[in-house]
C-alpha cells in the first residue's frame, strides 16, 4: 500500500520540532584553549582538559557565552540572569570524561521565536531554549562491513573535535502547518542559518557538520486534538533533507496508523540516498543520563548591562534587511515571494547594492543562476557566484562589452575556475563582436555556404534564419550579438518584417 | 634521625637562606630518613630521589647566584598521590592508574616547584581518597608512626605519617570530608582545610568536586601557614577558585604564637562535643572518653589564653553525615567515569574478541577496589532519574541548612571548636569490614566540608598514648582566624607534638 501525500493530509495533522546543533566559530574550544581549526592531523589539537585527563578542569570560554547570547537575542529569547552547566553522564569512547558538559534545566536563553515565511504566509516557530555544550570526538571504525562499531576490527578516536563549542537550539513543537510542514521546517532551518551567518558566530556549513539537525515528527488524526507519538530523526544534514525527512516520516507514520499500528517513540536515521528514515536506537532502551549541576564550573551570570551592549551591537538581521530591501527595491509582494522561495532575496539586494538595476539583478538570480544552482543541487547562495560578479556582468552587458549569451558563458567560467568575472572575461577573450563590417562579411559567408536556408528565408520562412544565425555565431566564436546578426541576415535576405 | 629532619620548615628555610646548610644536605637527610623508616611506615608510594636532589641543587645554585629565594625554598615536601605531577607516577592509590605518567602538573605542583620546595615523592592514600584509614589504598596500608599497628587516618594517611615519622617537614593533603584534618589529629600533626576555592583544584584527581580542597600539612601551625600561602590564591584554570588574595595566614600564625587570645570568642559546638549522634552509629562509634577529656582540657586552655568561650548549637549538623554520603558518591560516580581504559591507565581483557563495553567493565572490575565500587554504585543510584530530588537534591538542601547553622554560630563566636575525630587511631583491620563505623570518623569534620568553610586540626593531647586533635573552624575566607587560634593553642601545648624519637 502506498499513500499519497494528499491522503496523509486528509486524515492526519503533522506536528514537527527541530533540535539544531551549531558549532560556534570561536578560535578556541568551549572549556580549554585548544584550537578549533577544522582538518588538522588527528589528536593534535588536544590538552589535558579536552582529553579528560585525571585532575583537569574546564574553564568557560567567554566568547562562546557572548556568541550564544547573540543567538538568543536574535531569536527573541530572554537571557537568563543566572544559569549553570550540567553533566550528562554516559559511556562512549568519543567522550573523554564519559560525561558531556552541557546545559540541562538551566539554559542560557529561553522562550524566543523565529518568524518564517513560506509562499507569503508567516509561520511563527517557538524557540524553547538555546543552550551551550561541548562537542564530542570523532570515531572511525575500521574493518567490518558497515563502518559502524559493531563488526569493526578496531576503532580510532580523534579528539580534535572534542570540546568544540556547540550550541543547541530547540524549537517548541510546531502545529498547524498542515501540508506545508516539510517546507516550514526547511524554511525555519534556512532562516536560522541566515541569522547565524549574519551574526558571524558560525560558518554554518551543513556539509561539514557545523550545523546539524534532528527533526521530530508526529501525526495525529485530524480533529483529535491530541498529539501523536513522535520520532526523532537524526543525521539530517542539508536543507533539502530537512524537508524530505519530515515528508517521509509523515508518510511512514500515516501508513502505520492506517494499518492500526502504533508509532514507536524512537530515534531514526535519515538516509540521503533513499530519502527515508531507518530505525536507530529505541527510546525505551535509552540511557539514564543522570544529569546534575557541573560542580567544576561556577554559574554563568551575564551582567544585564553587558547583554544590552550585545543587543545594541547586533547586526541588521535578515528579516529586517529583507523588509528594508523590499521597501528600497520597490519589488512587488509576488516577486518577493518568488525571490524568497528561491532563496535569493539577499543576493538580489546585495547585487543591487553593488550597482545593478533591480530588474536585471532579479532576472539573473531567478533565471540563469537559479537554474545553475538547481543543476548542482546547491542553494543559490552557495553556488559560488557573488553578487558583485553579477553586478559586474550586468554592467558589461549594459555597456555592450558582452551579449547576454556571453555573460552566461562568463558565469559558467566563473563556476569552473572560481575566478572573478573580469578575470574570466580576459582569460577567455569574451567580447561581443560589434564591428558591423565583420558581421556582414560573416553573414555573406553563411548565406553562400547554405543557399537552401537563404532561399527559404527569401521565400518568407523567417524561422529558417536560425540556421544562418547559428553559422555566424559559430564563425564569431559566440562573440556576436545574436539579435544583431539576425537583423543583418534578414536585411540581406529581404525576409524580415 | 638527624638534626636536619627534626627542624621545622621555617627553621629549615632559614638555615638554608643563611647558608648554614645546603638544600641538598637537607634533601639527602630526608631521603636517608625515608630509606631508614619507610619500610615500616609505608608513607610513600613513590620516592623521587633524583628529582628531589635536582630541585635542591637548583635552590643551592640560585642562592649561590645571589637570587632571592622564597620563604620555603629548599624545604622538602611530600605530595599526596592524588595531586598530578608531570612525569611522576600519580595513582591516587588505585590500581587503575598504575603506570600512568601525567603529561602535566597540577597548579599546586607547579606552585610548590616554583617556590623552590623539594618534592620527595608521592604519599599513600585511600584509593581515590575514599576512606579514613588509608587501608583502602590498593598498595597496602600506611602505619601510624606512634604505633605501627594503628591506622594513620585517611584518606591522607601517607602525608600525615610522613610528617609524624619526620620523613618530611611539609606535605600536601586534600580534604573532601576530613582527609587532611583527621589524619593530622590521629598522627599528632597539623592539617588545614582552606576555604573552598582558596587553593586551586586544577590537577587534583577529583573525588567530589564540590567538596574537594587541597591544603597544607605540617608539624607546626606556622609551617602550615607558610605552605598555605605558597599554594593558595586564584587560578584561572579552576573557575571555582576564589578571585581574592589569600587570607594573611602567616601573619595570623605569628600573631597567635604570642599566646594572647583576649577578645576572641570561641564557640564550642554542642553537637560536635560528644552530644551528637555519634553514639547512634554502630561499631562502638561514640566519642571516646579520652578524646572528650582532651577536648575539655583544650577548651580550658583556650579560656586561660584569654578567649571568651560560649556554647553554640548547630542543629542541622546531625544530618551532615547522611548528606555527605549522598553528595560524595553522586559526584564521584561521575568523576570516576573517565577511568575506562580507553586513553590511559589499566586495560583488562582487550584480546580482540571482546566488545568495548566488556573491556571497560572488566577494567573497572579489576581496577577499582571495593569501597570505590560501593560509592560509584550508591552515587549512580542517587543520581538516577526519579531519585535525584530525593537524594542529591535533598542533600544539597541540607548543605544550605548547615551553612545557615554556621552563619548563626559565627554571629556569636569568631571561631568554633570541636574534637577533630571522635576517636584516636584504631587498629589496622579493626573497622575495615564495617563501612558505617568507618564513616563516623568524619563526623566532626564534615560540617565544614559541606559548608565550604575553613578548619584546622592541631594536636591537643593524648589518649591511651595516642594523639587527639582539636579542630578550629572559621567563616569562609577567614582562614587566618583558624591559624591564629591554633597557633596560640600550640604555643601553650608544645608537648603534644610527635616526639622526634617516636620511631627512632
Ligand atoms: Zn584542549
Amino acid at each position: 500500500m502506498t499513500l499519497t501525500y494528499e491522503d496523509v493530509l486528509g486524515r492526519y495533522e503533522p506536528v514537527f520540532g527541530l533540535e539544531t546543533h551549531v558549532e560556534l566559530g570561536t578560535e578556541s574550544k568551549m572549556f580549554c584553549g585548544c584550537s578549533t581549526r577544522f582538518g588538522a592531523e588527528p589528536n593534535t589539537q588536544t590538552c589535558p582538559v579536552c582529553l579528560g585527563l585525571p585532575g583537569a578542569m574546564p574553564a568557560v570560554n567567554a566568547r562562546a557565552v557572548e556568541d550564544t547570547i547573540k543567538i538568543g537575542l536574535a531569536l527573541n529569547c530572554s537571557i537568563a540572569p543566572w544559569c549553570r552547566f550540567a553533566r550528562k553522564n554516559y559511556f562512549y569512547p568519543d567522550m573523554p570524561k564519559n560525561f558531556q558538559t552541557s546545559q540541562y534545566d538551566e539554559p542560557l536563553c529561553v522562550d524566543g521565536y523565529l518568524d518564517v515565511d513560506v509562499d507569503g504566509q508567516n509561520y511563527r516557530v517557538g524557540i524553547e531554549r538555546v543552550h551551550m555544550e561541548e562537542d564530542t570526538g570523532k570515531n572511525t571504525h575500521v574493518g567490518g562491513a558497515t563502518g559502524r562499531i559493531h563488526g569493526a576490527e578496531y576503532s580510532l578516536v580523534d579528539y580534535n573535535r572534542a570540546g568544540i563549542p556547540l550550541i543547541e537550539i530547540v524549537t517548541r513543537p510546531v502545529p498547524g502547518t498542515g501540508a506545508r510542514a516539510p517546507e516550514v521546517a526547511r524554511a525555519y532551518v534556512t532562516a536560522l542559518r541566515d541569522i547565524l551567518r549574519t551574526l558571524g558566530v558560525s560558518d554554518v556549513r551543513m556539509e561539514q557538520g557545523s550545523l546539524r539537525c534532528d527533526v521530530n515528527t508526529s501525526l495525529s488524526p485530524v480533529g483529535s486534538g491530541a498529539w501523536g507519538t513522535r520520532t526523532e530523526t537524526k543525521n539530517v544534514n542539508s536543507l533539502r533533507s530537512v524537508e524530505r525527512a519530515v515528508r517521509s516520516e509523515m508518510l511512514r507514520q500515516a501508513e502505520l496508523l492506517d494499518a492500526g499500528e502504533r508509532v514507536r517513540q524512537e530515534t531514526r536515521h535519515f538516509s540521503e540516498v533513499s530519502g527515508d528514515t531507518r530505525p536507530g536506537r529505541s527510546k525505551e532502551e535509552a540511557t539514564d543520563y543522570r544529569y546534575f549541576p557541573e560542580p567544576d564550573l561556577v554559574p554563568v551570570a551575564p551582567d544585564p548591562a553587558w547583554v544590552e551592549q550585545i543587543r545594541a551591537a547586533l547586526p541588521e538581521l535578515p528579516a529586517a534587511r529583507r523588509a528594508r530591501l523590499r521597501e528600497s527595491l520597490g519589488v512587488s509582494a509576488e516577486d518577493m515571494v518568488q525571490m524568497s522561495n528561491a532563496g535569493v532575496v539577499d543576493l538580489v539586494g546585495e547585487t543591487v547594492e553593488a550597482g545593478a538595476p533591480v530588474d536585471e539583478a532579479r532576472n539573473w538570480w531567478l533565471g540563469y543562476l537559479t537554474q545553475k544552482a538547481n543543476e548542482r543541487e546547491v542553494d543559490a547562495a552557495d553556488l559560488g557566484v557573488a553578487p558583485g560578479d553579477v553586478a559586474r556582468l550586468v554592467a558589461l552587458v549594459a555597456d555592450g562589452t558582452l551579449s547576454v549569451a556571453l555573460a552566461r558563458q562568463a558565469v559558467d567560467a566563473v563556476l569552473e575556475t572560481g575566478h572573478d568575472v573580469d578575470a574570466v572575461v580576459a582569460e577567455r577573450g569574451l567580447r561581443k563582436v560589434s564591428d558591423t563590417s565583420a558581421l556582414e562579411r560573416a553573414a555573406d559567408e553563411a548565406i553562400a555556404a547554405d543557399p537552401d536556408a537563404a532561399d527559404k528565408v527569401r521565400g518568407g520562412k523567417a524561422a529558417a534564419v536560425g540556421a544562418l544565425v547559428g553559422a555566424v555565431m559559430k564563425a564569431t566564436r559566440g562573440q556576436a550579438d545574436a539579435a544583431a546578426v539576425k537583423q543583418i541576415l534578414l536585411d540581406k535576405l529581404g525576409g524580415g518584417v | 634521625m638527624t638534626e636536619l629532619t627534626a627542624l621545622t620548615a621555617a627553621g629549615t628555610a632559614a638555615s638554608i637562606a643563611a647558608g648554614d646548610v645546603s638544600a641538598v644536605e637537607v634533601a639527602q637527610a630526608h631521603l636517608d630518613r625515608i630509606e631508614a623508616v619507610d619500610g615500616r611506615v609505608h608513607a610513600f608510594l613513590h620516592i623521587d630521589a633524583e628529582g628531589a636532589l635536582r630541585a635542591a641543587r637548583d635552590v643551592d645554585a640560585r642562592r649561590a647566584a645571589g637570587q632571592a629565594l622564597g620563604p620555603l625554598a629548599g624545604v622538602p615536601l611530600a605530595m599526596k598521590d592524588v595531586v598530578v605531577t608531570q612525569g611522576l607516577p600519580t595513582t591516587a592509590g588505585s590500581k587503575i592508574l598504575e603506570g600512568w605518567l601525567p603529561p602535566y602538573d597540577a597548579t599546586i605542583s607547579a606552585r610548590v616547584k616554583a617556590a623552590g620546595l623539594v618534592m620527595l615523592g608521592k604519599t599513600n592514600m585511600d584509593e581515590f581518597a575514599m576512606g579514613s584509614s588509608t587501608e583502602n589504598s590498593a598498595y597496602g596500608p600506611t602505619h601510624n608512626p606512634w604505633d605501627l599497628s594503628k591506622i594513620p587516618g585517611g584518606s591522607g594517611g601517607g602525608s600525615a605519617a610522613a610528617l609524624a615519622a619526620y620523613e618530611a617537614p611539609l606535605a600536601i593533603g586534600t580534604d573532601t570530608g576530613g582527609s587532611i584534618r583527621q589524619p593530622a589529629a590521629v598522627t599528632g600533626t597539623v592539617g588545614a582545610k582552606p576555604t573552598y576555592g582558596g587553593v586551586s583544584r586544577y590537577g587534583l584527581i577529583a573525588l567530589a568536586s564540590s567538596l574537594d580542597q587541597a591544603g597544607p600539612c605540617a608539624r607546626t601551625v606556622l609551617d602550615a601557614a607558610l605552605l598555605h600561602e605558597v599554594i593558595g590564591g586564584h587560578d584561572p584554570c579552576d573557575s571555582t577558585s576564589i578571585a581574592q588574595p589569600v587570607p594573611p595566614v602567616v601573619a595570623a600564625a605569628r600573631r597567635g604564637a604570642n599566646g594572647d587570645l583576649k577578645g576572641v570568642r570561641v564557640g564550642v559546638v554542642r553537637e560536635l562535643a560528644g552530644g551528637g549522634d555519634a553514639a547512634a552509629y554502630g561499631g562502638g562509634g561514640g566519642y571516646q572518653a579520652g578524646v572528650l577529656a582532651s577536648f575539655d582540657a583544650a577548651v580550658h586552655t583556650l579560656r586561660e589564653l584569654g578567649a571568651e568561650v560560649v556554647e553554640v548549637g548547630c542543629p542541622h549538623f546531625e544530618y551532615a553525615l547522611a548528606a555527605y554520603y549522598l553528595i560524595l558518591p553522586s559526584e564521584c560516580s561521575s568523576n570516576l567515569a573517565r577511568f575506562d581504559s580507553v586513553r590511559y591507565g589499566m586495560r583488562v581483557g582487550d584480546d580482540g574478541t571482546r566488545s568495548l563495553e566488556e573491556v571497560m567493565s572488566l577494567t573497572r572490575e579489576a581496577g577499582f577496589g571495593p569501597e570505590v565500587k560501593r560509592r560509584i554504585i550508591i552515587g549512580t543510584y542517587a543520581l538516577s532519574s526519579g531519585y535525584y530530588d530525593a537524594y542529591y537534591g535533598q542533600a544539597q538542601k541540607v548543605r544550605t541548612l548547615i551553612a545557615r547553622d554556621f552563619a548563626a554560630a559565627f554571629e556569636r563566636a569568631d571561631v568554633l571548636v570541636s574534637p577533630t575525630s571522635p576517636f584516636v587511631a584504631f587498629g589496622i583491620g579493626e573497622r575495615i569490614e564495617d563501612p558505617m563505623a568507618m564513616y563516623v570518623n568524619d563526623l566532626c569534620t564534615l560540617p565544614a566540608s559541606l559548608a565550604g568553610t575553613p578548619a584546622i586540626s592541631v594536636p591537643c593531647g593524648l589518649s591511651d598514648g595516642l594523639p587527639v586533635g582539636l579542630q578550629v573552624m572559621a567563616p569562609a575566607l577567614a582562614d587566618d582566624r583558624c591559624y591564629r587560634v591554633a597557633a596560640a593553642f600550640e604555643a601553650a601545648t608544645e608537648q603534644f607534638r610527635p616526639p622526634a624519637g617516636v620511631l627512632a
